[in-house]
Order: C-alpha cells, then structure tokens, then sequence
C-alpha cells in the first residue's frame, strides 16, 4: 500500500446522495481476474454514453475538475461488497474520497486500498460544494498525522477519526495481512479450544 | 469451550445480545484503538471477488491456511440456459474457470457448475447444512447477511478480506453497534417477508442502518419459516447493515436437522445445547431498538433506484418537497430514470419483465407462492418470465411437489439456477427502458442492464404482475 499523510489538492465534486458501487463500477465489468484497469471504467454508465462516447455534462469529462480528491454527497459507496469499487476510485488516481456518510463495506475496501475516506460535517461538504462550483481550482487539505481537513478557499477546518491501526497503516504504508500472519500463533492457539460443531 | 466466551469475569452474569455472545466467542485479538482479529468458522467464494485474493496469495507464497472451512462455487456470472455447454462469453468463462483452477489447486470444496449442489451460495449454504447457529460466516459478497438467518454472524466482506481469511481464517473489524428491528403482530394476507423486509427498508432509509448488526425479533419474525428469515436477512445491507440475523430456535433446528453438513448423533444434541444459550438475554442493551407493526405491512413495491424507495402497492410516489434539499437532485434523477412522476401510483402500470429468483427469493417457498397464484391463470403474452431457482436443489424440490408443471401450464418455464437477472452479469439482461418486476435485492441503476427499470418486489407482487401484466395488488385474487 502506498504511504500517505498530507495531501493538498483540487477536487471532483459529486454532489449526488447514495452513490451505489453499481454506479462507480457496473456489474458488467466485474469480470478481470486482476486488480487493474478499472479505472477507465469509474462511473461508466454516467461518464459515457450507450455508444462510449463521453457524457460532456459528467464531472469527470469537465476538464475545470481535476484532482486526487474525490467530494460526495451522503452515503456514498452503499450497496454491493464489490472492492472493484475500490478498485476502480483508486485506479483513476483517488487518493482521498470525502462525504459526510460512508457504507461499510466500502469504506473498508478503500482503506485496504490505500484510499482513505474523509467524513465531514453535512455544512462542511455543502460548503466544499458552494466553493468548488464557484472555483473549481480551489484546494482542500488533507493532514492525517494531524486528522484535519481543511478548505483552503475558506480556511474552514475540521477534524476526522480514523483509528491509530489504520492511520499507522496509512502513515506507513502496511496491509492488515502482515499484520494477521505475524499473528499466526495467536490463531493456532484460539483454535485449540474455539466451539467447533 | 468457555475459554473463549469473553463475556467478562466468572461471576459477572452481564445480559448479552445474540450478536455480543457469537461476536465474543471469535475474539482472537484486539488490537490496542483498533479493531478486532475475528475468527471466521466459515468463508464462501464465487468466482467474481476471489480470482485478486487467491492471485494475491499465490504473489505471497501462501497455502490456504483452513481450505477445510473454505466453500467455493461459480453464481455470479452463469448461464440459466445449456449450463451443460461451454460459457459462451469468454470473459465469464474465464472468471469462472480461474475459481476452477483456484478451488482445485488450494484443495478447498468446490462445487462447479452443473454440480447437484451448484447453485446461489446463499441458498446452497444453508440448504447444505453449511451455515449453522453461532458460527461466523463471510463472504465477497454483500448479502453474506442471508446466513444470519440461522442465528450467526454473517456479514460481507471485500476482495482483501477475502485475502486475509484464505491466508489466516481472520479478518480485521471494527465492532458494529447493536439494532434489534422487532416486528410484533401478524402479517396480513398476501404479504410474505420480502414486503417486511422491503417495508423495514422503506422505513429506515438505505444508509438508516449504516454501522449497525441487526437482530430481527417480535412475533411476525418468529412467525416467519427458515426460507422467509433469510429473504428477510438478506436484506439487511440494502438498509446498510453491516448484517442481520434471527434468534435461533424449533423453527431453525428443525430445518437444519438431518441437512448433510449438520452435526449428527451426540454432535447433534451437544451443538442443540450450545445454540439454546444464544438468544439474546432477558435485559440485554442495545444501541438502538425499533419496532414496527405487522398489520402496517402491505404487499410493497419500489419505486425509485434504492432499495429504500419503497411503499405499499396502493401507494402514491412521494412529493419531491417530502425530500431533504440536499437528496432532492437525486431524488428527481431517480424518478427520471424509471420515468415515474411524484405524486403517481404505480397500480396499473404495464411491465415488460418479471424475474423470479436471487439469494432473496430464488427458495423453494418462493416457487410455491409464485406456482399457486399463477395455477390455472396464463401469462400475459407481452410480458418476459424469468423463473430462475436458487440452486438445484431448489429446481429438484419443485420437479418433486410438481410445480414446474403448474407453472408450465400458466405459461412459464423453468431456467437452470444462478445470480442471473439479479446482476446481469450473465446474458439474462433486462433492455434499456423496459420495467422488470424483480424479486431480487437492488434497484440501483443500470443493475438489471444498461437502462433497465427494476421494481422490487415479493414474489406474489411478481405472480400478480406476470399473470396481469401491470403492477397489480395480488390480494385481490387470493
């Protein structure tokens, strides 16, 4: 996993509620056997048309949007367990993805992946949307040593949680799985006198 | 054995929840601010959310550790027809004959396609005896949920977790909050546990349940058979649970009893012992309770493009001004999509689909309420029935009780089991436009294909809707 701690950048506004992992990564495109690729196909039924051609009035087809953060309205990444999702925000170049609510699963899925979600106040998010719409080459901030995010347009700050695991993991980039097979004779140990049936 | 009850000090006799006592018992470390390394009794695998995670370990040098405790079969993305031929999309074939080569070469069961116990693994688990009360189960797929039915931790899980579990039998999480949604009272006539479940959705908004495990209890739910629990389970993520499950009890032992991978003899009476301490206690706390009444409930539909877009059949679609500002731009979106205007019923309404089938309702009780209101009626000639069973062991139930006769004669016939129209991954795809009449778990754009407009609902609502050939409200004919 790739290390991060302070990521200052523009973003993508996406201010729609319940962003479902169908709509970040349609079903159809499930089928690789890798983890690449899926990237090109981020939002595909939204950012192209039945023929491929782009949508012009998606954000990701707007050249004014660009960046490594990802802004979204509440709930996003609901619905199916699909890491293709995660997959995918982090293949297109996704760092950070901020909301004001996450779905579990998902949420899981992008810290496994080096993404990290950013939950801020429902007043924060709709001010980073107000701002962005007005100027699309404003910054946010983003400092997990500290666990700040902040608009840079306004100075406006806030403070986000995330466990000391996770946030390790991110500072230094580990994966859970070293972490569970340094672990091995713990397990071995639990299995001695779990309940078996 | 008690080893491993973490329920605090001997002596200290604190009340527990369902969910706390099979949490607790799974405990192999808690990492100091950070979540729990949970034991995983079981783990099941299809072909979509595993090729990156058995890659990953082949990358580490790594044996499955518990290929014992490992269960793998292709549903995502197989045909319902001539699955005795070659999968002609060369993609799903190739996703499907990396699970081949991957169950094989790591030695973890595996049931193929066309294998007698082939089928949904949310249907075949616990039809097999493979989920059982107090176990913890996960999967690469969000409605591992199904299995809490039984009285177990089950819950979905994504492609590194997967990972994780072939490589240790573990995985990292977080402890969710605790929910008990208690139903009381009666189900009324026509509704089956699909409406509850479509109906507590409804209620709780898809995100209502975000970061909770919820225990189903109350009358209507204790009332419900094992195949109604797990529709009902199923369901829970659509609300964003992170699982859901049923009390075990005579109804859950007596439909595991006797199930090949169900313990047998003394294991029998020794496991029956240990699931009768693990309803929740009397005084035990929850995070949140809720409580609805059965007589509430009505035969539901949905009509918009989440689960939690739903009402009762004789319903009107809501205002735009009953929405929340910041929802209302996809609010609209989404009725735009189904082509549907606030204010409208949708009671009449032609449709083009109906697909009975899914880990939510692909059981045999689903069959049977769908055979018994088409028996003796026909289809409506322009509407497309995709009758999909569970498994096969579902499709030979129903050739046993004689439905697919039934059903033939009203004009349907029987596909081979799979995920089919639920996803679309294989060739059962709903065209751009078209209303479908789904049995299945999300109406999420594009779900059932490119432009497909699904409406959920049980499998009465879909009877009544194949045999009219419009939206019709099924207790007017039973």
């Amino acid at each position: 996993m790739e290390k991060l701690n302070i990521l200052q950048s523009t973003c993508i506004p996406l201010p729609l509620e319940n962003v479902d992992t169908d709509q970040i990564i349609p079903a159809r495109f499930l089928k690789a056997t890798s983890k690449e690729g899926f990237g090109d196909n981020l939002f595909r039924d939204w950012r192209y048309d039945k023929q491929g051609n782009p949508n012009p009035d998606f954000v990701l087809n707007n050249p004014i949007y660009k960046g490594q953060i990802l802004v979204a309205g509440k709930n996003f990444g609901s619905g199916s367990s699909r890491e293709h999702a995660a997959w995918a925000i982090a293949g297109y170049g996704f760092r950070v993805v901020v909301s004001s609510f996450f779905a579990d699963i998902f949420k899981n899925n992008a810290m496994n992946n080096g993404v990290l979600p950013v939950v801020v106040s429902d007043d924060f998010l709709a001010e980073v949307f107000a701002a962005v719409k007005q100027n699309p080459a404003m910054t946010l901030t983003v400092n997990l040593e500290k666990q700040t995010i902040t608009n840079d347009l306004t100075g406006r700050e806030e403070t986000f949680a995330i466990n000391s695991y996770k946030k390790e993991c991110f500072l230094n980039g580990f994966d859970d799985i070293d972490y569970l097979l340094s672990k091995k004779g713990k397990i071995e140990e639990y299995e001695q006198s779990r309940i078996r049936f | 054995m008690e080893n491993n009850r973490q329920n605090g000090k001997v002596g200290q006799q604190q009340p527990l929840t369902l969910f706390e006592k099979i949490w607790n018992a799974h405990v192999v470390t808690e990492v100091p601010d950070g979540p729990t390394q949970l034991y995983i009794d079981r783990m099941y695998c299809h072909e979509v959310t595993s090729p990156q995670a058995f890659a990953g370990l082949r990358t580490r040098g790594l044996k499955v550790f518990r290929p014992a405790q490992i269960t793998c079969m292709p549903d995502h993305n197989i045909p319902t027809l001539d699955q005795d031929k070659p999968i002609r999309d060369e993609i799903s074939r190739n996703q499907v004959d990396t699970l081949d080569r991957n169950a094989k070469e790591y030695g973890v069961n595996y049931y193929p396609m066309g294998h007698p116990k082939n089928g949904i693994i949310h249907v075949v688990g616990p039809e097999n005896g493979l989920s059982l009360p107090g176990m913890t189960m996960v999967c690469g797929d969000s409605h591992t949920s199904t299995h809490g039915a039984v009285g177990a931790v089950a819950f979905g899980i994504g492609t590194s977790e997967v990972e994780m579990v072939l490589a240790t039998q573990c995985i990292f999480q977080s402890k969710p909050k605790t929910m008990r949604i208690s139903v009381n009272g009666r189900l009324g006539k026509g509704v089956t546990a699909k409406d509850m479940a479509l109906y507590i959705i409804s209620k709780m908004t898809t995100g209502g349940a975000t970061g909770y495990f919820v225990e189903y209890a109350g009358s209507a739910v204790r009332a419900l058979s094992m195949e109604g629990r797990l529709t009902l389970c199923n369901l829970s993520i659509e609300m964003g649970a992170r699982g859901g499950m049923v009390a075990p009890d005579e109804t859950t032992f007596a439909y595991l009893k006797g199930r090949e991978y169900a313990p047998k003899g003394d294991a029998w009476e020794k496991a029956l012992a240990y699931w009768q301490t693990l309803p929740t206690d009397e005084g035990a706390v929850f995070d949140k309770e809720i409580v609805f009444d059965a007589a509430d409930i009505e035969p539901m539909v949905t009509y918009g493009t989440n689960p939690g877009m739903g009402m009762g059949i004789d319903g009107h679609i809501p205002a735009l001004e009953s929405v929340d500002v910041a929802g209302r731009i996809s609010y609209q979106k989404s009725l735009d999509y189904m082509g549907f205007q606030p204010g409208e019923q949708l009671v009449g309404k032609k449709i083009d689909y109906v697909f009975l089938g899914s880990c939510t309702n692909g059981r045999i009780e689903d069959f049977r309420l769908f055979a018994n209101y088409v028996k003796g009626k026909r289809k409506a000639d322009h509407v497309v029935a995709w009758l999909v069973p569970g498994s096969w062991a579902v499709d030979r139930q129903i050739r046993e009780e004689g439905l697919d006769k039934i059903l033939l004669d009203a004009g349907f016939e029987l596909r081979q089991p799979g995920c089919s129209a639920c996803l679309a991954m294989n060739d059962d795809k709903v065209p751009a436009g078209k209303y479908a009449v789904s049995t299945s778990n999300r109406n999420f754009e594009g779900r059932q294909g490119p432009g497909a407009r699904t409406i959920l609902a049980g499998p009465l609502v879909a009877a009544a809707a194949a045999i009219a050939g419009k939206i019709t409200d099924p207790r007017t004919n039973i």
